[in-house]
């Protein structure tokens, strides 16, 4: 018997960091798709949500998008999956979406529901004694793999969720699921795996969904797309008025953020898109057939860590003078100067962005010469503790002020200040982890729970 | 040869991070004939990206000539990783824009 198409609607490709927008959603729920889900998390934002346990989006705009799509997923009667809640999938993120569910609930006075979670956050203790087993942590990307130093430098670890706990969700019957850190594509590929479609149509429907209208055109993000997927092919189709889903936005989109447009890595294999055929279905549709997912031998999960650097403070200096602005390096070099001679040569991190030569693109910027009038100078400074990096920050900024050149005009102070103090910042962080580990079983980093909602 | 920039010829041209230690670049076309223009013309290697972004080869993770969305795509290994304290680009974002004034040769 031939199985029923589901259709799955995804509203945003990165829940909370700007809200959806609500015309396109509605036109979705509209047509009564069979699941309402979206993607919260993303590593582009850095590591300072994860290092410091904190949501880079406002809680008002996390709010109101929950808020519509749970009342249209309750009011359908159908599943709302999101995957690695609040930016960053940790538990706090996880616990923080479920209070905000629990509470819409109690606001809309909906009737009973069941809420399905699961974590994702790796304690330190768990990598030590995998590497006291002789365990090899594999780093990705270039990265050697794991050292006790890494580890020692890391606050937050994150696990990259595969399919499972989502699956056992499903099966436990959860009517919502907020998961931990998870892959983009296993928040869509779990429900239709679930419900007997082949895996290498199903990874594929959750690579095309991720970033919502993102795979659509002309550009516009936080539209709503929705996703078919049937036996042999995938499906997928703009719901905003002007936007369609083309050969080529489609296949374009295969590529956006990864390395290679070919291969899609998560927890249990690898999704490849060498020999997918794009055609266009109808006007706003596109038709994906060929993807195949390839099953790994291995549990490898992929971990995300991040740790703390230091406090940092900025300051900010201009430069209008040509002769100070030929002459920066010396101007940034006399500055680091007198930081050495308060702090010595360690300790602390010193960083000089000058805009208006190479501040956007630093090393890597081709053109040379300094071409503007003026220039902007942010700088950074980071130390152990708030003062330090204050102080740091301060002599880094101000004496560029002093800044000794022989054949310089005007001695009445070197740059110009928009403010004359140093402003406290985030503290700084690193990532400390992008790489791989050996699991026994696809859940053991991924507890899973239920609990209920509404009345 | 009369020559057309490469910003000239496609519909877009961007960077962003793929994952936290790499930056990655699309150069979408619409056409397929200027696709395969600009593949052709040797404008876009792994060589002429290293010479512009003045990096050495083993800095290029990828590179890739993607028929089916009538792309070429390159990806390179960043020196720190994203948000790092001293990186100004933190999304990756503002990579592309040494590549919109390539000049390709046209007949």
């Amino acid at each position: 018997m031939v199985k029923k198409p589901l259709r799955f609607l995804c509203p945003n490709g990165h829940l909370g960091f700007a809200p959806i927008k609500t015309e396109s959603f509605y036109l979705g729920v509209e047509t009564k798709p069979d699941f309402i889900l979206a993607d919260s998390g993303s590593d582009d934002i850095g590591p300072g949500p994860l290092g410091s346990d904190t949501s880079t989006s406002p809680l008002e705009w996390q709010r109101h998008d929950l808020e519509h799509m749970l009342l249209a997923a309750r009011r359908l009667g159908v599943p709302m999956i999101i995957g690695s809640a609040g930016d960053t999938g940790t538990n706090s993120r996880v616990d923080l979406y479920v209070n905000i569910i629990k509470e819409l609930a109690d606001k809309h006075n909906l009737p009973k529901f069941k809420i399905g979670y699961f974590y994702s956050e790796v304690s330190k203790d768990y990598l030590a004694r995998k590497m006291d087993k002789g365990e090899v942590i594999k780093g990705l990307d270039g990265r050697p793999n794991l050292t006790r130093a890494d580890l020692e430098k890391t606050d937050r670890i994150v696990a990259m969720a595969g399919v499972h706990p989502y699956i056992k969700l499903l099966d436990m019957g959860a009517d919502v699921i907020i998961g931990g850190r998870s892959s983009d594509c296993v928040i869509f590929a779990a429900p239709a795996i679930r419900a007997g479609f082949p895996e290498d149509l199903a990874y594929y429907l959750g690579k095309v969904l991720e970033c919502a209208s993102f795979c659509a055109e002309p550009y516009g993000g936080k539209e709503t797309v929705i996703g078919t997927i049937t036996e042999k092919e995938v499906l997928v189709t703009a719901m905003h008025p002007q936007q369609r889903c083309t050969v080529a936005s489609v296949a374009g989109h295969a590529m956006y953020e990864r390395s290679n447009p070919y291969y899609e890595y998560v927890l249990g294999g690898m999704l490849d898109m060498s020999n997918c055929r794009y055609e266009q279905y109808d006007e706003k549709t596109c038709r994906i057939t060929g993807p195949k997912f390839v099953p790994s031998p291995e549990w490898w999960v992929k971990l995300e860590g991040s740790g703390k650097v230091g406090e940092r403070y900025v300051g900010i200096a201009g430069i209008r003078d040509p002769y100070t602005i030929k002459n920066i390096d010396k101007v940034i070099e006399w500055a680091r100067a007198q930081v050495r001679e308060r702090f010595g040569d360690e300790g602390y991190e010193l960083h000089y962005h000058v805009f208006g030569r190479n501040g956007v693109m630093g090393e890597l910027e081709p053109v040379k010469e300094i071409r503007s009038h003026e220039l902007c100078v942010v700088v950074q400074g980071i130390a152990p503790t708030k003062a330090m990096a204050e102080e740091v920050t301060m002599i880094g900024t101000r004496q560029m002020f002093y800044a000794r050149l022989p054949e310089v005009k005007g001695t009445a102070g070197g740059v110009a200040f928009v403010l004359d103090e140093v402003l406290p910042a985030s503290p700084a962080y690193m990532w400390t982890m992008n790489h791989i580990v050996r699991l026994d079983d696809p859940l053991e980093l991924f507890p899973t729970y239920l609990t209920e909602a509404g009345k | 040869m009369p020559t057309a920039k490469l910003a000239d010829l496609a519909k877009t041209i961007r960077s962003k991070n793929a994952g936290t230690d790499k930056i990655t670049f699309d150069i979408i076309f619409r056409e397929k004939e200027k696709y395969e223009l600009v593949k052709k013309s040797g404008v876009l290697t792994p060589e002429t990206i290293c010479k512009l972004y003045g990096i050495e080869r083993e800095r290029i993770a990828d590179f890739v000539e993607f028929d089916p969305a009538y792309a070429i795509k390159f990806t390179i290994y960043r020196r720190r990783p994203s948000g790092s304290p001293g990186d100004s680009d933190v999304f990756g974002c503002q990579q592309y824009a040494p590549l919109l004034d390539i000049e390709v040769p046209v007949e």
